[in-house]
C-alpha cells in the first residue's frame, strides 16, 4: 500500500520509493528514508494535500506524490 | 581577506544566526558566475576581518533547483575558507544527510545545531562530542533566537579559520555512493542521537487543529489577513496624517519666509515640486513600515506553509501550486522579492505562470494611492470596504491570468514541502526583519521618487509662462497625444499624465499629484476629492492596480526569466486587462449611475 490510502493518524513504515533520482533525492532530504515511520496527520478538503509526519519534520505534499511512497504495516 | 559561507536545509534558523554574526550591516551583492544576489557581510573575528555569505536554503546538494544550483556553484568555485553548516538540532536524521553530502567536499567545515532550545523540549539528546569524532568536524549546539550557544558557536570558527588548511588534503570521498550514506546516517543517528516517541502534541499541533481545520481553516486564515490590514491602519493612518500635518507646519513656518525672496520658478520646483512631491510620499511612510513589520511576523511564524496547505487544491485547479500562493501574499509587500522567491520552483512552467500572476499582487507602493484615494473620495465607513474590493481584483486579475495561460505554461511539478512549527518572532528578530524591508524600499524608491517628482515638476510647468499643467505645457501636449486611449477610461488630462509616470513606479503616483494639483500633502485630498468624481476615481484605481507595478518588476522579471518574449507578454498583457477592467468599469458605472 501507499502512503496516500493511509489513513489519518495511523503509522507505517516505508518499504521503498518509486520516483526518479531527483525526486527521489528531495523525499530523502525531507527525512522519507526508507524504514522510517511515517504518520498521516491529516488531508485538506477537495482532494488538496496531506500533511505527514516523520520524525519531527510536518511534511505537507498533494495525494500524487504520497502514492509513490510505498509502505508496510 | 579569509571568506565563509553559511549553508543549511530550509527553517533551520540560518538567517537568524547570520543577523546575530553580522547585525544589521548585511549587504545584498552579485557574484561573478550567478546571476542570483546573495546577502553577505564582512566582520572582525578574532584579529582578522572576514566575509560571511548567506546562501539560499537547500535540501539536498544534488538538487535541481535554481536554489541548488546557486549554492553548489557557489561552494565549488568561490574561495571559501569554510563551510559553517547550520542544522536544526530537532531533526538530526534528516539534517545529517545534507551534512554527509557536504562532507564529501572536502572543505574544512563546523556544524552548528540550531534550536536547541526546540530539541530540548521535544526531549532530544544530541552527544556532540561524539559526533565530532564520528564525523571528523567540530560541532556545537546553539539557539540563535534566544542567542544561547552564539559564543562557542564563533570560537569554533575562530579556531577552524585559524587552522592550516591541511585539513581539505583529506583522503578523497569515501562514501560516494547514497547507500553508504544511508549506513553511515543511521549509524550517526543511533550512536550520537536520542529521541524519545513523542506522546502529547505539543502547541503546534494544537493550533494545526484550528487553523489548518477542513472547514474553517480558509476563513480564519483570511480573517487573519483582514486583522493585520485593521491593525496597520489603526496605527499607521494617525502617523500618517501627524506627519502630512508637520510638514505644512514646517513649509509654512520655517521654508516659506527663507524662499520668498527666490525667483518664482525657482519657488515654484522648490516647493510645489520637491517638498510636496516628496513629502507626500513621506507622509505614507509609517503605513509602509508597519504593513512591513506585520509581514515580518506572518513569514517568520510558519503559517504561510500553511496557507499553501490551504490553498494548494485551489491553485492546482489553475496550473499552480500553494506555493503561488505563499508568493502572492509576499508579493503584497514588493512584487521583486516576491518574483525572486520564485526560484524554489523548478519547473519552468510553474515558475513562469507563478512570475505572471506576482506582479497583481496590491504591494505597498500601490497601496499608498489607494488608502490616498479611498480615504479623499468615499466616506470613512465606505473607504475600507472599497480597499477591500481592491484586493479581490487583485486575486481576481491574477487568477483570471493563470487560467488563461496555464495550457502555455504546462507545471508537472510535484508539491512536496515542509510545514515548520509555528514560531513567534522576538522582537529583536521582527524589528530587523522589518527594517531591513523598509530600508531597502526606501533605498530603492527614493531615487525613483525624486526623480520622477522633478520630471513631473517640469513636464506640468515648461514653459513657464505657461499655466501649470494645462494644455499649453509640455505634460498637456503629452496627455493630449494619450487622450483617446485614456479618455474612454473617465481619466482627465491631469490623472493621464500621472499614470504615464506611474509605469516608472507606483511610489511616483502621489508625488506626482501633489505636483501636478500644486498642494501640499495635508490639502492634496480636498483638492482631489473636489476635482474628481467616485467612478473617476475607482477607474483610475483598477489600472493602477493592473497594469505593470513598476520598472524594477519589469528587469526582475526579465533577470528571472531570461527571456525577452516573456517579459514582453508580462508587460504587454496587464497593460491590456488594465485597459479593458477600467473601460467596462468605467462605461457601465457611468451608465448606471450617472457621470
Amino acid at each position: 500500500m501507499t502512503l496516500n490510502l493511509l489513513k489519518s493518524g495511523e503509522v507505517a513504515k516505508i518499504t521503498s520509493v518509486t520516483a526518479d533520482d531527483a525526486l527521489k533525492a528531495r523525499i530523502n532530504g525531507l527525512g522519507l528514508r526508507i524504514g522510517q515511520e511515517v504518520a498521516v496527520i491529516r488531508r485538506a478538503c477537495m482532494g488538496g494535500p496531506l500533511q505527514v509526519r516523520v520524525g519531527h519534520t510536518d511534511i505537507l505534499m498533494r495525494p500524487e506524490q504520497a502514492d509513490l511512497i510505498n509502505l508496510a504495516k | 581577506m579569509k571568506r565563509i559561507a553559511l549553508i543549511g536545509m530550509p527553517n533551520t534558523g540560518k538567517s537568524t544566526f547570520f543577523n546575530r554574526l553580522t547585525g544589521a550591516s548585511a549587504k545584498i551583492g552579485n557574484w561573478p558566475g550567478i546571476t542570483v544576489e546573495l546577502l553577505s557581510a564582512k566582520i572582525m573575528e578574532g584579529s582578522e576581518m572576514v566575509e560571511i555569505v548567506d546562501l539560499p536554503g537547500i535540501y539536498n546538494l544534488h538538487g535541481f533547483s535554481e536554489d541548488e544550483k546557486v549554492a553548489r556553484h557557489f561552494i565549488e568555485n568561490a574561495d571559501l575558507d569554510l563551510l559553517v553548516v547550520i542544522g536544526n538540532a530537532s531533526q538530526m536524521d534528516r539534517q545529517l544527510g545534507l551534512v554527509l553530502q557536504l562532507q564529501e567536499l572536502n572543505l574544512p567545515m563546523v556544524l552548528l545545531l540550531n534550536m536547541h532550545d526546540e530539541a530540548q523540549q521535544h526531549g532530544i539528546k544530541i552527544d556532540t562530542d561524539r559526533l565530532t569524532s564520528e564525523l571528523g568536524t567540530p560541532v556545537t549546539l546553539m539557539s540563535a533566537k534566544y542567542s544561547q550557544g552564539i559564543k562557542q558557536a564563533r570560537e569554533l570558527i575562530r579556531e577552524s579559520l585559524s587552522k592550516e588548511k591541511d585539513s581539505t588534503a583529506k583522503e578523497k570521498d569515501t562514501f560516494t555512493d547514497d547507500v553508504k550514506l544511508e549506513t553511515k546516517l543511521d549509524h550517526l543517528m543511533s550512536k550520537c542521537v536520542n529521541v524519545p516517541i513523542e506522546l502529547s502534541g505539543g502547541l503546534t499541533d494544537k493550533l494545526d487543529k484550528v487553523l489548518l481545520h477542513p472547514w474553517f481553516g480558509l476563513p480564519l486564515f483570511f480573517l487573519a489577513i483582514l486583522l493585520m490590514f485593521e491593525v496597520v491602519y489603526t496605527i499607521g493612518t494617525p502617523l500618517q496624517d501627524g506627519i502630512a500635518w508637520l510638514l505644512n507646519v514646517i513649509l509654512e513656518s520655517q521654508i516659506a519666509h527663507v524662499i520668498d525672496s527666490f525667483n518664482p520658478v525657482v519657488q515654484s520646483f522648490l516647493i510645489e515640486g520637491i517638498y510636496n512631491g516628496v513629502g507626500t510620499v513621506l507622509s505614507f511612510l509609517p503605513i509602509i513600515v508597519m504593513f512591513f513589520l506585520c509581514m515580518a511576523v506572518v513569514e517568520d511564524s510558519g503559517y504561510l506553509a500553511r496557507a499553501a496547505f490551504l490553498m494548494d487544491a485551489f491553485m492546482s485547479k489553475l496550473g499552480l501550486d500553494g506555493r503561488s500562493f505563499v508568493m502572492q501574499l509576499m508579493g503584497f509587500g514588493c512584487n521583486v522579492p516576491a518574483l525572486m522567491g520564485t526560484r524554489v520552483m523548478r519547473s519552468r512552467g510553474l515558475r513562469l505562470l507563478t512570475m505572471m500572476i506576482i506582479p497583481f499582487s496590491l504591494c505597498s507602493a500601490r497601496l499608498q494611492v489607494f488608502v490616498f484615494l479611498t480615504t479623499a473620495i468615499f466616506s470613512p465607513q465606505a473607504a475600507p470596504l472599497v480597499l477591500f474590493t481592491l484586493y479581490i481584483a487583485s486575486f481576481g486579475a491574477a487568477f483570471l491570468t493563470a487560467a488563461i495561460y496555464r495550457n502555455r505554461l504546462p507545471n508537472s511539478e510535484p508539491l512536496l514541502l515542509e510545514l515548520p512549527p509555528y514560531r513567534f518572532p522576538t522582537w529583536q528578530q521582527m524589528l530587523l526583519h522589518g527594517w531591513r524591508e523598509t530600508w531597502y524600499f526606501i533605498r530603492e524608491a527614493s531615487g525613483y521618487i525624486l526623480l520622477g517628482v522633478v520630471l513631473v515638476w517640469f513636464l506640468t510647468h515648461y514653459p513657464f509662462d505657461a499655466v501649470p499643467a494645462s494644455s499649453e505645457t509640455l505634460a498637456g501636449k503629452i496627455a493630449d497625444v494619450f487622450a483617446p486611449v485614456f479618455e474612454p477610461l473617465g481619466m482627465d488630462k491631469l490623472m493621464t499624465v500621472v499614470l504615464i509616470f506611474g509605469f516608472v513606479a507606483k511610489e511616483i503616483v502621489l508625488g506626482a499629484m501633489a505636483v501636478i494639483y500644486a498642494v501640499d500633502p495635508d490639502n492634496l485630498a480636498g483638492v482631489v476629492a473636489n476635482t474628481t468624481t467616485w467612478i473617476q476615481a475607482y477607474s483610475f484605481m483598477l489600472f493602477v492596480l493592473i497594469y505593470t507595478p513598476c520598472l524594477s518588476t519589469v528587469a526582475v522579471l526579465k533577470q528571472e526569466s531570461k527571456s525577452w518574449s516573456f517579459t514582453a507578454i508580462a508587460v504587454a498583457w496587464p497593460l491590456f486587462l488594465a485597459w479593458l477592467t477600467s473601460f467596462v468599469f468605467y462605461q457601465a458605472a457611468t451608465y448606471l449611475f450617472g457621470s
